[in-house]
């Protein structure tokens, strides 16, 4: 599977990129947090984030479908 | 209306728009930049959005404010970009026959906006840190930033 995954504040610091294309064997997204939670060292936890599939929010248990665009959502702080 | 802006705001001009003929309340709320948080001082802002899903958010806030309160007209304009203190950075106006009605539309609207859409804060301090700021308000960044990774200084 081939997935565009976002990030935002904390995380985009973190991975030092807004978005990236990345290619893994899993279709739950909390299996893909994780792997890219090793790779750039993240430091939040899945529990503390939303996500959005496609630009909308969506279920962690929502499988993930090849070519989907996935925004890992820190704790918002806007206002 | 909700809509992210990279120019500065001008409340007068935003709160016209609002005008009508049956309104005889109108109840607007600026969010300030401000030189403090947490004993902190804090020296200028950026904020960063998730803009398609903040301004679909957005919209659903409005629309919810517009089922729940007897209101004529609802409008919210968030900054995004790097803010200086005393810079207006999210602007709620609402107008409506009476005055109950446009102060509860426009508390739900900052406090939902607050709680759900995609945009984050990232506080520059006086003493050179930064941090992104997640809903405890503690600084979730800093670490990195001061480890040298790359960040929202360039």
């Amino acid at each position: 599977m081939t997935y565009r995954v976002l990030y935002f504040a904390s995380l985009r610091d973190a991975a030092g990129c807004d978005a990236e294309q990345v290619s893994a064997a899993v279709t739950d997204a909390r299996e893909l947090y994780a792997q890219l939670r090793r790779k750039h060292s993240f430091t939040l936890n899945a529990a503390r984030l939303r996500i959005a599939i496609n630009g909308e929010f969506a279920a962690w248990e929502r499988p993930l479908t090849d070519g989907d665009e996935i925004a890992f959502l820190p704790p918002v702080s806007g206002g | 209306m909700f809509r992210l802006s990279e120019v500065a705001l001008d409340p007068s001009v935003l709160s016209r728009a609002l005008a009508n003929a049956s309104a005889g309340a109108c109840v607007t709320f600026e969010g300030w930049v401000r030189d403090n948080n947490a004993g902190r001082g804090v020296r200028r802002l950026d904020y960063q959005a998730y803009a398609p899903l903040a301004e679909s958010e957005g919209q659903r806030i409005l629309a919810e404010a517009r089922r729940q309160f007897a209101i004529v007209d609802i409008r919210c304009v968030h900054r995004v970009g790097a803010l200086a203190i005393g810079e207006l950075a999210v602007w709620v106006g609402v107008s409506a026959a009476h005055r109950d009605a446009a102060f509860a539309a426009c508390r739900y609207v900052i406090d939902e906006v607050k709680k759900r859409v995609p945009i984050w804060k990232n506080e520059h301090y006086a003493d050179g840190e930064s941090g992104w700021l997640h809903p405890d308000n503690t600084p979730v960044a800093s670490e990195q930033i001061a480890r040298g990774t790359p960040a929202g200084e360039a």
